[in-house]
């Protein structure tokens, strides 16, 4: 048995409008091969209208290990959350 | 106009035989992905053999409904392709047989969906979106095991050499060839592999007279509901 293809991440965009969201991966050997099998893998209940693959490798992420510098500052300023307007009557989407 | 009963006969059983052996490849393919690819693929066939065995049954006006047409008759009342009947093989093999079969019913499905008969216009409309993926995804793979390594080439032109002779039968009852061979010979071409010269041409499937091969695939398709008649999930 030879060493699997290379991973793929698989974003696929629901419809129009939406943004391409993180579905899952996929191995597959080449770009063009990876559009294909995240199609077969991904989309065959009308999930999306577009899919991105993404290079696993090409991914640089967060570590667990830094989470308190990254996250925890974060967790004490509501003033940052936009919950102190009144939102006016009528507006949609906000 | 509407189709005659053997037409629509002999397409729908293309589509049912291809569906049973793409369906042999489940859990086999070489990695999941390809495994979903394929059995989606005889879905897909099998989607397409539903409609139009149903629409032969209606045309035939004897009673019998598809299960009755894909459960009840013998191989010699096949109408199949020789081609869908053919051991799948190695990889290369079912992809060379993909590839030949899906440039043809893409062709012929949108032939169909400009035709005069309304209800296979409607069924080749929606089945030759199906057929172009297949295709696709046939000339994807045609392009990566021809343009390989030293043994997936040797491998994809010993199936293309194999499968070639039995794509004359295709286009015995339509005109269909010339725009096959535009849509096939750049595949090959680009994938460096040679294109077989045109010699042997088996044929018969079209009346009834199969290989061997036909048998064993409808004894596995059938057996089921020929021990329980009529048997549902």
């Amino acid at each position: 048995m030879t060493a699997p293809a290379p991973l793929w991440e698989v974003f696929v965009r629901p419809r129009r409008g939406l943004s391409h969201v993180h579905v899952g991966s996929i191995h597959a050997a080449d770009a063009a091969t990876a559009l294909h099998n995240a199609r077969d893998v991904y989309t065959r209940r009308q999930e999306g209208v577009s899919i991105w693959v993404v290079p696993a490798a090409e991914i640089t992420a967060s570590s667990p290990d830094e989470k308190d510098a990254f996250f925890d500052p974060a967790a004490d300023k509501v003033y940052r959350h936009p919950t102190f307007y009144q939102v006016p009557e009528g507006v949609k989407h906000l | 106009m509407t189709a005659s009963f053997g037409q629509v006969l002999a397409l729908g059983d293309d589509a049912l035989v291809a569906a049973q052996r793409l369906g042999q490849w489940c859990s086999r393919a070489h990695e999941m992905e390809e495994d979903v690819a394929l059995t989606n693929i005889a879905l897909d066939q099998l989607g397409a053999a539903r409609l139009l065995l149903t629409y032969a049954g209606e045309l035939e006006g004897a009673g019998r409904d598809e299960d009755a047409l894909a459960y009840l008759r013998d191989d010699r009342d096949f109408r199949n392709l020789l081609l869908v009947e053919l051991p799948n093989g190695d990889f290369a093999m079912t992809i060379a047989k993909l590839l030949f079969l899906a440039a043809y019913q893409r062709d012929r499905y949108h032939q169909l969906a400009g035709g005069a008969d309304e209800r296979l216009a409607g069924i080749g409309a929606k089945s030759v979106k199906e057929s172009t993926y297949h295709l696709e995804h046939a000339a994807l793979w045609t392009l990566r095991l021809g343009d390989g390594t030293e043994q997936s080439h040797r491998r994809m032109q010993s199936a293309v050499d194999e499968i070639w002779p039995y794509t004359h039968e295709l286009f015995d009852d339509n005109d269909l060839r010339p725009g096959w061979l535009a849509t096939v010979e750049p595949v090959l071409a680009e994938a460096t592999l040679t294109r077989p010269a045109d010699g042997w041409a088996p044929r018969g499937g079209r009346s009834g007279r199969h290989t061997e091969h036909l048998s064993y695939l409808l004894a596995e398709l059938q057996v089921l509901h020929r021990a329980h008649a009529g048997a549902s999930w």
